[in-house]
């Protein structure tokens, strides 16, 4: 039941990305200026940045993009579609489909911003499957914990200022996992240096989804 | 006063520590030096910090399962005085690092995750201040509460283990227990974490009772 719900809920926020596409086109945008914008502001031809800024760089782009990205999954929906939804499906079923729809959305979004950065700043990275892999839990990691507090942001007044505030504190102990294994990735090192924070990173996203799971039904309430 | 022998308690364990904190011979080491009395007042807030900050937690799981204005006013008072005694811990922290250290910032994974905490409670302030309506900002930032919670504990307790840290008892370094807290450190060091704690759950008394009254008195007017 609750796993129909999820796919339902999951279908109908794709056809409505499909049918909008401003809101995917401008992310889109958003990545491909932000690289650029930071290609120009280092001045510097393709390989020239070092390593470790290489990363940091990186995620602190995808970390704008996840918070732009997901501050509107609540906030796009009017009111009276939020009644008829809070009528018809359980809280649990919305908060899990909201997650999965913005984990895919985030791991599209992630891709494209790794292929477009490596192509303008240069490639550095050596274990590109690890990489990857880091991107993949850091796309889950961030729409795990962003989409709930997108929804605790969307009920108050300034929400896309307290959605900045709210998030970055929570996602900080992820991100600096996910820069030291990219690091890792990046240099090359054997796979078994990184699988603490592979580890590690799992059981945040555990927590924070069974977290959100239980904790959705009360925010959704009012 | 059969109620009130824990606030007695508290102030007997407060002076006792103070007071031998102070004057006691302690173990003399390297680079500590004296400065190893300060055990006695940063330690003991970061315990304190945490046992208040669950408090605030508990309080706020309560008032989701049964919302009343009093399980509210607990869990705001509580966060704010966690974070009184954040910034106190950090604070003491950084003037002892300065001594043994050589600097008030190291870049210590414990200082930073210590930081981050801070942040997300004041985050929490802000988030409260934002709600016009006294029942959905209590249970709105009861479930932020919750949730930053469940996201600070492995900042606090699992990062710095993964990585290498100034602090004793990580990245290799011996715990405090392996040389240097000796039992007459221990003597004074665990009435400190009490008394201040308890010292804690009195300013969260004193402040929800205030704050109740404040909320009857509006009601009457």
């Amino acid at each position: 039941m609750l796993f129909k719900e999820v796919i339902y809920l999951m279908q109908k926020d794709f056809l409505l990305e499909w049918r909008q596409k401003y809101a995917f086109n401008g992310m889109l945008l958003y990545v491909s200026s932000t690289v650029f914008v930071c290609y120009l502001s280092f001045g510097l031809r393709s390989n020239a940045l070092q390593v470790p800024v290489w990363n940091a760089l990186f995620w602190i782009i995808l970390l704008f993009t996840s918070v732009n990205a997901i501050a509107k999954s609540f906030m796009q929906e009017n009111r009276g579609r939020l009644l008829y939804f809070y009528s018809i499906v359980s809280p649990q079923g919305i908060i899990l489909a909201k997650i999965l729809y913005n984990a895919c959305l985030m791991l599209v979004l992630a891709l494209i911003c790794f292929v477009f950065y490596a192509f303008v700043l240069g490639n550095p990275v050596h274990d590109i499957p690890m990489f990857l892999l880091s991107i993949l839990l850091g796309a889950i990691g961030f729409a795990t914990s962003l989409t709930m507090i997108s929804g605790i942001a969307s009920k108050a007044a300034n929400s896309s200022t307290l959605m900045a505030v709210l998030s970055f504190p929570v996602i900080v102990p992820m991100l600096l996992m996910l820069i030291k294994m990219s690091k890792n990735a990046m240099d090359g090192l054997e796979r078994a240096a990184s699988l603490d924070e592979l580890l590690t990173l799992l059981a945040i996203n555990m927590i924070v989804v069974t977290v959100s799971y239980i904790l959705f039904p009360y925010l959704w309430r009012s | 006063m059969k109620k009130n022998w824990w606030k007695i308690l508290t102030v007997l364990l407060l002076v006792f520590t103070v007071a031998v904190g102070m004057l006691s011979d302690v173990p003399r080491l390297a680079i500590l030096n004296e400065t190893i009395r300060n055990l006695y007042f940063h330690v003991p807030m970061w315990f304190g910090m945490i046992l208040i900050l669950l408090i605030s937690v508990v309080y706020s799981i309560k008032y989701l399962r049964k919302p009343s204005i009093k399980n509210d006013i607990i869990a705001h008072e509580a966060a704010k005085v966690g974070i009184l005694f954040g910034v106190l811990g950090i604070v003491t922290g950084m003037e002892w690092a300065k001594f043994t250290w050589g600097e008030y910032w190291s870049n210590d994974p414990k200082q930073n995750g210590a930081a981050i905490g801070l942040l997300i409670y004041f985050a929490y302030l802000v988030l409260r201040s934002s709600f016009a309506e006294q029942q959905q900002r209590a249970r709105i930032s009861a479930v932020y509460n919750i949730f930053a919670f469940a996201a600070l504990i492995p900042l606090l307790f699992i990062l710095p283990r993964l990585t290498d840290s100034l602090h004793p008892g990580n990245g290799g370094n011996p715990g405090f227990n392996a040389y240097d807290l000796d039992s007459s450190l221990r003597l004074v060091f665990y009435p400190a974490v009490l008394g201040w704690t308890l010292l804690g759950v009195w300013i969260i008394n004193v402040k929800s009772r205030l704050e109740l009254l404040r909320q009857r008195i509006y009601e009457n007017v």
